[in-house]
């Protein structure tokens, strides 16, 4: 590697860059960490995705609710999650709470557009079918709207998940463990190995996450196989639409 | 509402707002920084964005880029830096650029790859070059959403920025590193406000960037079909 000729100084001579034997010899820390990290990845999409379906089926319906709230979701997303972190200190304390309600936060901006676009995005000759064969309202929404909300929907959940797991490890910054503590750790330590290791774990946790969320997603839909894929409606997309 | 009365009696204090570790001086590192990257990220993402976009090469790459940076640990990736390369310039400006390519990138292709091929043929058909069509229809189009990648892109580095207070980099990040390292929530409270507001400001710019660049037909016809 290019970056071994520029290591500087302070670490020991002859010290090769990444020391293998640290992996089995931590191993349970690692998988621990790991697991801490995923929890907090995973669980705020969740929370978010329970949140933004009502939230989205109420701004569906009444459409005055939904500009201020696209506004005030783009507003919390611009905010860095450092910054969001230390604000809710006061009110949670040095807790995994105060992480999992920040990234909630943050799974909502990115999730609600989508359930949104996604009840939007549903024809009106199916709802009108959907009525006059006498389904009531909220049996065309459970059965039919929100099923065909679906892939939308699950677009927006793997870019909340991917997200998540990743800012999952600025955490460690107040004290919150998660796979960002061997980056803190390995700093201190001057030891790499830590980090690539953390950071290849981060990448290789979303990514897995993101090919779940995938399979998942065909399986719910067993009526889109072989069509293309909706596309997510990007958090920074709701820009345009508010300017 | 401890967080209120704090960041308000931090950010009235005269010590804040004179001398090297003041807010000011601190707002000016952390644009800097933010913007210093934005704009080496830019000059080399928009182009390529643009390319890939008017001749389709490249296109599963840029498709698959944007989903992977999202899993990029920011916080992993500056460290690395440091403990590779000690602490330069460097260290802290490859990190925020690498990261403010993909979303500057994906979208400058997308705006372009999007041109209704239609438009496309009308311009050849009017007599324009490749070029004359690439300048005068392709890259106009496509300005809404090179506007949006640009704004991603600085939503990202302004967040990466405050976290880059961690490898010992100036900017409005110290002030609650320091403070929280201290048990000073004051500083914390003061700091983390200071962010919010810059964070919405940096907005702003971008919703009067995007009135002055994305031409005002563009901007009739999204309103109308909203």
């Amino acid at each position: 590697m290019v970056a071994g000729r520029l290591r500087p100084a302070r670490r020991p001579e002859g010290l090769p860059d990444v020391v293998w034997s640290w992996i089995p010899q931590n191993w349970t820390q690692i998988w621990q960490y790991t697991l801490d990290n995923a929890l907090l990845g995973l669980l705020p999409p969740l929370i978010g995705l329970a949140i933004s379906v009502p939230l989205g089926v109420a701004s569906v319906r009444w459409r005055l609710l939904y500009p201020p709230l696209l506004s005030l979701t783009s507003a919390i997303y611009a905010i860095p999650s450092l910054a969001v972190f230390v604000v809710l200190i006061d009110y949670t304390g040095l807790g995994n709470l105060t992480v999992i309600i920040a990234l909630t936060l943050f799974s909502l901006c990115v999730l609600l557009p989508n359930v949104v676009d996604g009840l939007r995005g549903v024809s009106e000759p199916v709802r009108q079918a959907a009525t006059a064969m006498g389904y009531s309202e909220v049996r065309r929404l459970v059965q039919v709207e929100l099923p065909i909300a679906i892939p939308v929907v699950m677009a927006g959940l793997r870019i909340a998940v991917v997200s998540s797991i990743s800012l999952a490890s600025v955490g460690q910054l107040i004290g919150v463990s998660s796979l960002g503590y061997f980056f803190l750790d390995g700093f201190q330590r001057d030891f790499p190995t830590e980090i690539y290791a953390a950071i290849v774990l981060v990448l290789v946790l979303a990514l897995l996450s993101d090919l779940v969320l995938i399979v998942v997603g065909r399986i719910l839909t067993p009526w889109q196989r072989g069509q293309r894929h909706a596309r997510a409606r990007r958090p920074d997309e709701l820009a345009g639409e508010l300017a | 509402m401890s967080f209120v009365r704090f960041a308000w009696s931090w950010l009235t204090s005269a010590q804040q707002w004179h001398g090297p570790d003041s807010i000011p001086v601190r707002v000016a590192q952390h644009l800097g920084y933010a913007g210093l990257s934005l704009l080496v990220a830019a000059a080399i993402a928009v182009p390529l964005g643009i390319l890939i976009g008017h001749t389709g090469r490249g296109r599963f790459f840029v498709l698959n880029l944007a989903n992977v940076w999202r899993a990029i640990p920011t916080l992993g990736l500056l460290i690395l830096m440091v403990v590779l390369l000690g602490f330069s310039a460097l260290t802290w400006l490859i990190p925020l650029v690498v990261l403010a390519i993909p979303p500057i990138l994906v979208n400058a292709f997308e705006g372009v790859a999007g041109v209704d091929p239609e438009l496309k043929d009308a311009a050849l058909g009017m007599g324009m070059t490749r070029w004359q069509m690439l300048r005068k229809v392709e890259v106009p189009l496509a300005t809404p959403l090179i506007v949006l990648g640009l704004r991603t892109a600085a939503i990202f580095v302004v967040a990466t920025a405050t976290i880059a207070a961690e490898i010992a980099l100036g900017g409005l990040g110290r002030y609650i590193l320091d403070g929280l390292a201290a048990n000073d929530y004051a500083e914390v409270a003061g700091g983390a406000t200071v962010i919010v507001v810059l964070a919405l400001a940096v907005q702003v710019i971008f919703v009067v960037l995007r009135r002055l660049i994305v031409p005002a037909g563009l901007r009739a016809q999204s309103r109308s079909s909203r």
